[in-house]
């Protein structure tokens, strides 16, 4: 195998946390992100389900270096992110890009398309006229279904799904080797999510990217991922084959999680839906050992001693992570 | 209401080559016409535009100067004839000529300190709010620091130390007033902050003082206009207030402010002598105020 | 008699931009202890119809026709007696619980003051009432939290103190503006089977408003397919997903990803946007983005009509062309 393109190890993002409860508290520490490692080869897409306030979000902004991790680390190509001076990251940036999940607040209301979608070629393509700008914006514009006569248009003449094509543009524009997607498809019209999981497919297949597809819609991430991680409060707790990992769950939250998305057969019982109970833990406070324990159907009382890591379970020549005692 | 241009937009779609480009609406298109549809703002605007045109030109219209102390007409009431057609003051100088003169100072203070206030004070709270953290903390530390200074003391100490001078009003209302705007804009900055499209500019690898020209800035204007419209008539309350106190411009210069003080006292005999520069002095703020109401209506409809 | 029954309902903005027609002629009925979902995506019109119901339209909104609950026209009901129906008769729960919480308030305030309001109960009785709701909808501890703020429940927690508040006065109607889009799947799971319950026991009417169609199949009896302001299908759950008769809703059927499809390879998509409410679009709304779209869907608007006892539609395409256009593209 060759090197992977993106190796995550070990990455924690802390946040100090005023306590408010009295005066002179001692600060609390909000474990965002604690202990999440994973690789990623080039041209892959890893999917990253869970609630929100598991993580996942900030785990991508971690990897974008816009917030700082507090530990771990984050390689690039084999180089780490962290420690760069300013020249460096810069560089590093080039390669890694990111499409947010609500496409009108991603762009800046007063640029025109020309301005937003050619603002990466002039922080790093400086050497190219105005008009090698205009046309490379045109270009890329067509590529993601935009017609180029808009160049000179404002983010709020477009629909959601049309800005979500401008991010993308923009997010492509400098033929990044790896694109973040932060729930990219979760703020768009159900007719308009189909259109940009193919969209973003297709570039994927002739640009060679490789993503990271980060959302709470179980359907589209096994639809577009060959690999999924499972987060529960900022802890990786299944990892696997999409495929696989979808049709034989073996984390009880990934089973409580994929049994909770409605069904779309009106015939389905709907007495014999498994529901998950309580809602997700304080990630301030969260209990002991296993984090999943006071919602989970198999705790036992040991889960609450030791928090469970990631074991790999060989099965028919899959690999599958899990982070559970009684699996 | 915005509105969303239907196109369609098929990934398989082939773009023809020579389509015409279509041209943009702006956010500032959409403001420009929701502010000539209230009429309010435009009345203003149109009678603002007028004050200030008369302002500049109104003096050429008299044959008195400012200052011409005309000993035959004292206390002269309105007239066309002997063309003192405001009147004339204790000592005979026209009235007429005398409020616009003052007109030109009052304005001249409110655009000029605004202006001061303004460059400070962008440039100050963009730049703590972006930086954000110990930088921010200190210089807005600064900021209180400086609020804690009463205006009056700083005037006057201002008016001991270097003498009574135009100057000294522009500079001792923009010190103070850009502590405001600062506040305001930090205020904005940090909102505007964590919104994504900063986040994504940052993740594109554009350089702070860019992010803070290119994004940050543009997105503050609308604000920071609306404010500016506000500022201004206070600013020349401020000054008309000095002036009342006697510590507003020199003698044989004025303004609406001096004017109006030297009209208080004569009011029964010579009503006239405060009637018109309070008149003009109303009528501009009423202006900027309404002017000020219709664009924070034009740039931020969701408050209407 | 139907619990609300709406008759051509038509909706009309004056904006800047010109009279915008945000919905057209739209007729249903929802009796009790029926759940009605209505689907739709952005600009078709959805709120804006449950906003008329509830007399909450913007100002310049004007809404004609009739909205008969239990034979009383809620549109010519004057505002002091329509402030006496909702929250009363017709209950709201709205997407994001925080906007129909006082922040400020203790969950008891708000809740008692309800009670107080609409139905003149002592301070006792209506702390009582407001418990008992609680404990209904299941929030535990409910004994405790009475007294919390709304910021000290979690998301699902304070969708539960939303509808226990909408449930205080036991309306007879319940209107849902996409309860659950802010919610987590675990979560929406669990306010789902709740307002089944909810249903079931006190045979409360449901509007849910909603574009997931997963939330729909599990709830709803009824569905109503809204697209630019206009019905594109109306009909029971078996008969929309069933047998759906127009291609806007086989489209939004099939543009979920199912289990079987493999991996990889494109999804169905409905091809262009959202309309724009401001383009007057000749003929049937969707035609732009129909596959099956002819001569007449350009010329005529198609009329709604009884395609099946119970099931309409508004399309000019028999039932039999869909289907072979969509078994010619698969072999």
């Amino acid at each position: 195998m060759s090197e992977p393109l993106l190796k995550v190890s070990d990455l924690q993002v802390h946040f100090d946390i005023p306590n408010t409860s009295r005066m002179f508290a001692p600060k609390q520490t909000l474990k965002a992100v604690d202990g999440v490692s994973f690789e990623l080869n080039p041209g892959e897409t890893l999917g990253i389900v869970g609630e929100s306030g598991c993580g996942k979000s900030t785990l991508a902004r971690a990897i974008l270096q816009l917030v700082k991790p507090t530990g771990g680390d984050v390689q690039l190509n084999g180089q780490s992110l962290l420690g760069l001076n300013k020249q460096q990251m810069r560089e590093a940036r080039r390669q890694i890009q990111v499409i947010f999940q609500d496409p009108l607040a991603a762009l800046n209301p007063r640029m025109t398309l020309l301005q937003i979608i050619g603002e990466p070629l002039t922080v790093y393509e400086k050497h190219l006229s105005a008009e090698q700008r205009r046309a490379r914006v045109m270009k890329m514009m067509e590529r993601v279904g935009l017609s180029p006569n808009m160049i000179n248009r404002y983010p709020h003449e477009f629909s959601g799904g049309q800005c979500q094509r401008i991010g993308i543009a923009r997010a492509l524009i400098l033929e990044p080797k790896l694109v973040i997607c932060d729930e990219p498809v979760s703020a768009l019209d159900v007719s308009i999510r189909a259109q940009i999981v193919n969209l973003l497919m297709e570039l994927q297949k002739d640009m060679g990217l490789a993503l990271i597809f980060i959302a709470h819609d179980l359907h589209i991430v096994r639809h577009i991922s060959q690999r999924v991680m499972v987060m529960y409060l900022g802890k990786a707790v299944e990892i696997g084959e999409s495929e696989a990992l979808y049709l034989s769950p073996k984390h009880p939250y990934t089973q409580a999680l994929i049994s909770s998305v409605p069904s779309m057969d009106p015939d389905a019982s709907r007495a014999n839906q498994a529901i998950l109970e309580g809602d997700l833990p304080s990630p301030l406070n969260p209990p002991s050992g296993c984090a999943f324990r006071t919602r989970c159907k198999l705790a036992q009382p040991h889960c609450a001693e030791t928090a469970p890591v990631l074991v790999a379970h060989e099965n028919e020549g899959e690999t599958r992570l899990v982070a559970c005692h009684e699996v | 209401m915005s509105s969303i241009i239907q196109t369609d937009a098929a990934p398989t779609q082939i773009f023809p080559e020579d389509a015409e480009v279509l041209k943009g609406r702006s956010l500032w298109d959409d403001a420009r016409n929701r502010l000539l549809n209230n009429k309010a703002a435009v009345t203003a605007m149109i009678v603002l535009g007028a004050i200030v045109l008369l302002v500049i030109f109104g003096p050429l219209l008299s044959p008195f100067s400012y200052d011409y102390p005309d000993w035959d007409n004292i206390y002269e009431p309105p007239s066309v004839g002997d063309a003192h057609y405001f009147g004339t003051d204790s000592i005979g100088r026209d009235l007429f000529v005398r409020t616009l003169y003052g007109g030109r100072v009052s304005l001249m203070v409110g655009v000029v300190a605004t202006i001061v206030s303004l460059l400070i004070g962008v440039a100050y709270g963009a730049t703590a709010g972006y930086l954000g953290g110990r930088v921010d903390n200190i210089m807005m530390r600064i900021v209180d620091v400086l609020y804690t200074v009463p205006f009056m003391f700083f005037v006057i100490l201002l008016m001991v130390v270097f003498g009574r001078h135009l100057i000294l009003i522009f500079v001792a209302i923009g010190a103070i007033n850009w502590l405001d705007m600062a506040r305001i804009v930090r205020g904005q900055t940090l909102s505007l902050k964590h919104r994504e499209f900063i986040e994504a500019a940052e993740a594109g690898g554009v350089s702070t003082p860019n992010i803070i020209r290119r994004h940050i800035v543009p997105n503050l204007l609308g604000v920071v206009i609306v404010y500016i419209t506000l500022t201004i008539p206070q600013v020349i309350l401020i000054e008309s207030f000095l002036s009342f106190l006697g510590l507003g411009v020199q003698e044989p210069l004025t303004s609406w402010g001096a004017l109006v003080n030297e009209g208080a006292e004569d009011m029964e005999t010579a009503p006239w002598s405060l009637i018109f520069p309070a008149v003009f002095l109303a009528a501009t703020l009423f202006c900027f105020n309404f002017i000020g109401d219709g664009l924070r209506d034009a740039l931020d409809p969701k408050d209407r | 008699m139907s619990l609300l029954e709406v008759k051509n309902l038509n909706i009309e903005f004056t904006t800047l931009d010109g009279v915008v027609n945000a919905v057209n002629n739209l007729n249903f009925a929802v009796d009790k202890g029926e759940a009605l979902g209505i689907v739709g995506e952005s600009g078709s019109g959805k709120s804006q119809t449950i906003l008329s119901i509830m007399g909450l339209l913007a100002s310049n909104g004007r809404a004609t026709g009739e909205i008969l609950f239990k034979g009383q026209d809620l549109l010519k009901t004057p505002e002091k007696e329509m402030n006496r129906i909702r929250g009363k008769q017709i209950a709201m729960i709205f997407q994001d619980p925080m906007t129909s919480l006082n922040p400020y308030l203790r969950i008891s305030t708000q809740m008692t003051e309800v009670l107080r309001l609409h139905e003149g109960c002592s301070k006792a009785e209506a702390r009582k009432r407001a418990l008992e709701m609680l404990d209904l909808v299941k929030i535990p501890d409910a004994k405790n939290r009475l007294d919390r703020y709304p910021h000290e429940f979690s998301g699902g927690m304070r969708q539960r103190v939303v509808i226990a508040m909408a449930l205080l006065c036991r309306p007879e109607l319940i209107i849902a503006d996409e309860p659950t889009t802010a919610l987590d799947v675990t979560v929406q799971a669990q306010i789902l089977r709740l307002l089944e319950d909810i249903r079931q026991e006190f045979n409360t009417g449901i509007i849910m408003i909603t574009h997931d169609l997963g939330v729909v199949a599990t709830i709803c009896d009824q569905v109503l397919v809204m697209y630019s302001g206009a019905v594109m299908e109306r009909g029971s759950l078996q008969d929309i997903f069933k047998r759906p008769l127009n291609p806007y809703t086989r489209g939004l059927l099939h543009s979920v990803p199912l289990p079987d499809q493999s991996r990889g390879e494109p999804l169905y998509s409905i091809p262009g946007n959202p309309p724009n409410m401001l383009q007057k679009i000749q003929g049937c709304a969707f035609n732009p983005r129909c596959e099956f779209s002819s001569e007449r869907c350009f010329q005529s608007k198609p009329e709604l009509i009884e395609a099946g006892p119970g099931h309409w539609k508004a399309c000019y395409r028999e039932s039999g062309e869909l289907e072979a256009f969509e078994r010619g593209k698969v072999s």
